[in-house]
């Protein structure tokens, strides 16, 4: 066999492995959304879900969902920037650092369950918030935060070093070049990696079983005041998130219907997630073109 | 008197306005300082979890005086008893190989995968290979492993079911289910090792004569081999902590299985499993805690294994 | 460019005044439950995920009935709620065996009120040809001697025994008055009835067990020694596989969870949901077991 002939193979070879990844991905989001888009109406994504009748939907567990989303980007954004901009510009190559370092990426390959139940004896018995919202966004957020924290990294050490030099030579103090001239430019890749992080946030489940709980008390959506018992907004209730409640359907449920809200609650899933990727894309690239234009 | 006027002189020169710290020196050392507290919050956060982790994971071998010979070794898993020797039972090893199988064989199939998909993105096709194929491994990224559990229930343990002895949970399905999850994780990182390849070597090999694939091969894939290494044991860190999607194929039988279709068991799945039915401070969930433990050990040793094989990466 | 520097201190001042507030707020949350004590407090019931549909759906009919209220009910097994009721961390611990018989849990100061029993039989694949078996085959096939449905006369299919996990009440139940107390051999296990069902439904000769309210076409309902499962076997101890569903208090009930405990014990949800929901009422059961599991007539 020349050497042009195992070219030819080894170049069919891998069209095959590309073809075999993008039928896998095509047959999985085929197989969640022609059995959950039949069950996908106005009012299965509004409506609470019933405990053993038909009928339920999925209203309570959106909403929280994205408010647990919210939270955990609230708290874990901010500390992520602050970390990223440590280790890009003021960290020296010391030993603490590297220990640092070592740390935060053993943070990063823990299983989920194992931050899960840390979650559940820190926030939920120690801080004694019980299964709440806030003790699953605390858990979410050291579930994301190595990630954040390497993506504000990256992007903040991709920025060239003209650029610093260019505000130092205006007469800028280091801290000012930073949060005004370096940040900016890092935006787009932070946002992105934001926005893909928040998809992993969306879809976790096993983290939140003993943190956030199983289960949804009726909330009213009347009622706005984030101290009432019944809001939905209350961070001292529990709460199911969608992926939770696919969990618990699929072992504990006894609504004649639950294979069906299943695939339902599968599909919108994964139509949020694909929601977020579409966005990052969009986002990331608006805001590079803004930058680069200024 | 001389001096107390040396001293007035002196204090009129300190308050001019050169001597003074700027307002922006002062913002930079508080935002240093804050900045620095975020990432020691990061670190004191895992050390508390390996602290926690730890001091509850070894109260079996410490406080209900378990075996850390039989945890390693024994084949039976029954904490809430005591064998003839007044120990717990605790043998462990039907679950750490289970996890072990399915690490290491979804790392076979993956990984072999994930860099053919690669080598496809940055080589043959780079133009069309990232517009098609960058959403595609974004996308599965993104799908929730819950939903691959469900996927892996309702289509995977059927199919294997019909095709092989045996009622389809097992090893091989937690494989398959397994393989696809890691795929994304495992293809990016695999992207940025070959990538990294600087491109001079590539012209060089190609200007010797030689064909793409053994441009491929010979220079690439060797350069690019620690990377690679590191992209796969990624995956595999992955593949051996996740719980839920495993724990609905596999079948959670604590034997030994004999064969890729019978029912087996992971560390996670028992974990899982057993939380709730146990009572906190007992030896059936100080037990788990243990499982919790190796977990842990095991992402340690994932990471430690990762920075050494990076250590020979090109920069 | 002195805004985006503001912005950003401003982040870090609103992160730990949330912090700080989120702290804070649980001691506001305790002094505004002091004054409006006459308004119920909102109570937590944790525990049993067999009974977490039971206790739910009441739950949400007594807050449709008595607006204001608010109960949460969570799953998390019969060992989180009864640890968790003993240390006085919940309102209610749900639980489908006796605190007694739990070891770790201190019962002393837990009171029981039994709100529910729950039957329980042996489920199979609808194609095994059997469909009446005794106790001793029962017992054989659980402990793996009996491997193969046609030495009971059924086809030649091999036997899937599926179980669930250690510690569950229902398989404890079944241990204790399906098999005697003999322990099953180690197969596949399962953390939930839902997916025990699934599965027996889908695997040629697949058998475990499962509780009333899971039986339905997709799987076949065993007989065991002539006894059909069903609620009149019940009552009467004919067929003796059934368990209390307990809620246990720590101390006296009181305040919203005496009301929700009354609640369900009343005749309008136990003759009502209850059966809807294919639990047996508490109140129409002519014998009485302790936790020893001795039977008294009532």
């Amino acid at each position: 066999m020349s050497a042009k002939m195992k070219d030819q193979l080894a170049t069919a070879g891998l069209y095959c492995i590309v073809g075999i990844i993008i039928t896998i991905l095509a047959g999985l989001l085929g197989f969640v959304f022609v059995r959950g888009i039949p069950q996908l109406s106005w009012q299965f994504i509004t409506s609470p879900p019933q405990v053993f009748k038909e009928g339920g939907g999925v209203g309570p567990q959106l909403f929280n969902s994205f408010y647990l989303l919210v939270l955990t980007l609230m708290i874990s954004i901010p500390i992520a920037i602050g970390a990223g901009i440590y280790l890009a510009e003021y960290a020296k190559d010391h030993w603490t650092i590297r220990c640092i370092r070592v740390l935060i990426e053993v943070l990063s390959s823990l299983p989920s369950i194992v931050v899960g139940l840390f979650g559940f004896l820190f926030f939920v018995l120690y801080m004694d918030w019980g299964f709440s919202i806030l003790s699953g966004a605390f858990t979410l957020s050291v579930f994301n935060l190595p990630l954040l924290v390497r993506v504000v990294e990256q992007s903040i050490t991709n920025v060239p070093k003209s650029q610093r030099e260019a505000g130092w030579a205006l007469g800028f103090s280091s801290w000012e070049t930073i949060t005004t001239i370096v940040l900016p430019a890092a935006l787009p890749g932070i946002v992105t990696g934001v926005i893909l992080a928040s998809g992993r946030v969306f879809g976790e489940a096993a983290a939140l079983i003993y943190t956030a709980g199983m289960s949804t008390p009726i909330i009213d959506f009347t009622n706005w005041n984030p101290l009432s018992a019944t809001s939905p907004l209350n961070p001292f209730r529990p709460a199911e998130t969608m992926a939770v409640h696919i969990w618990k359907i699929n072992g504990e449920g006894i609504m004649p219907d639950a294979a069906a809200v299943s695939d339902g609650a599968a599909a919108l899933l994964i139509i949020s997630i694909l929601f977020f990727n579409i966005t990052s894309r969009i986002i990331g690239s608006l805001l590079c073109k803004k930058m680069s234009a200024n | 008197m001389k001096g107390v006027q040396m001293m007035a002189k002196m204090m009129k020169e300190m308050e001019h306005p050169l001597y003074k710290k700027s307002g922006k020196i002062r913002t930079g050392r508080i935002g240093k300082w804050i900045t620095f507290l975020s990432v020691a919050l990061t670190a004191a956060i895992t050390a508390a979890i390996l602290f926690l982790v730890f001091s509850k994971g070894l109260a079996t071998f410490i406080t209900n005086d378990g075996s850390v010979k039989d945890f390693f070794t024994g084949t039976a898993w029954n904490p809430a008893e005591v064998n003839s020797f007044g120990k717990p039972i605790i043998g462990a090893l039907p679950f750490l190989l289970g996890s072990l199988a399915v690490t290491g064989l979804s790392a076979l199939i993956s990984g072999p995968l994930a860099i053919g998909a690669a080598i496809f993105m940055s080589e043959i096709a780079p133009r069309g290979g990232k517009r098609i194929m960058q959403p595609v491994i974004e996308l599965l990224v993104g799908i929730p492993s819950v939903v691959y559990g469900f996927i892996g229930l309702s289509a995977v343990v059927p199919f294997l079911r019909n095709m092989f002895p045996g009622s389809g949970f097992g090893i091989a399905a937690g494989t398959i289910v397994l393989s696809v999850m890691i795929l994304p994780t495992v293809t990016s990182l695999a992207l940025d090792a070959i990538q990294s390849v600087p491109r001079s070597l590539r012209e060089a090999s190609l200007a010797l004569g030689s064909t793409r694939w053994q441009m491929i091969c010979k220079v690439v894939l060797k350069t690019a081999k620690p990377g690679l290494m590191m992209a796969v044991i990624f995956g595999m860190a992955r593949a051996f902590g996740e719980a839920l999607a495993v724990q609905m194929v596999i079948g959670n039988a604590s034997v030994i299985p004999h064969s890729l279709f019978e029912p087996a068991s992971t560390v996670t799945s028992i974990l899982t499993m057993g939380m709730g039915y146990t009572v906190m401070g007992q030896v059936e969930n100080n037990a788990l805690w243990s499982l919790a433990l190796v977990l842990l050990i095991m992402s340690l040793i994932f990471t430690i294994t990762v920075r050494v094989a990076g250590k020979g990466r090109v920069r | 460019m002195k805004k985006r520097k503001r912005i950003t201190l401003l982040a870090f001042a609103l992160l730990s005044a949330g912090v700080i507030a989120a702290c804070s707020s649980t001691n506001a949350d305790e002094s505004e439950k002091e004054e409006t004590s006459q308004a119920a407090e909102p109570i937590m019931a944790v525990g049993s995920s067999a009974m977490q549909p039971l206790v739910e759906a009441a739950a949400q009919q007594y807050t449709k009935e008595n607006p204001g209220s608010v109960i949460s009910v969570q799953g998390g097994g019969s060992g989180t709620g009864l640890s968790k009721i003993s240390e006085d961390a919940v309102d209610i611990g749900n639980s489908d065996i006796f605190a007694e018989e739990k070891e770790g849990v201190d019962a002393g100061s837990l009171v029981d009120h039994k709100v529910a029993v729950v039957g329980m039989g042996p489920v199979s694949h609808p194609e095994t040809g059997v469909d009446d078996i005794t106790t001793e085959e029962l017992i054989g096939i659980f402990t793996g001697k009996i491997k193969n449905w046609k030495e009971l006369g059924g086809i030649d299919q091999e036997i899937i025994v599926i179980n669930r996990a250690k510690g569950s009440g229902t398989r404890a139940t079944f241990e204790a008055f399906a098999l005697q107390g003999k322990e099953p051999i180690d197969a596949q296990e399962r953390d939930s009835s839902g997916t025990v069902r699934k599965i027996v439904s889908e695997t040629p000769g697949a058998i475990s067990y499962l509780a009333f309210s899971y039986f339905d076409e997709t799987t076949t309902a065993l007989q065991v020694n002539g006894v059909t499962p069903n609620r009149k076997n019940v009552e009467s101890n004919e067929w003796e596989i059934w368990a209390y569903q307990h809620m246990y208090t720590n101390g006296e009930a009181t305040g919203l969870a005496k009301e929700l405990i009354d609640y369900i014990l009343s005749d309008e949800i136990q003759e009502t949901l209850l059966v809807e929901m294919d639990y047996l009422p508490v109140t129409g059961m002519k014998v009485e077991r302790d936790a020893e599991g001795s039977i008294m007539k009532k």
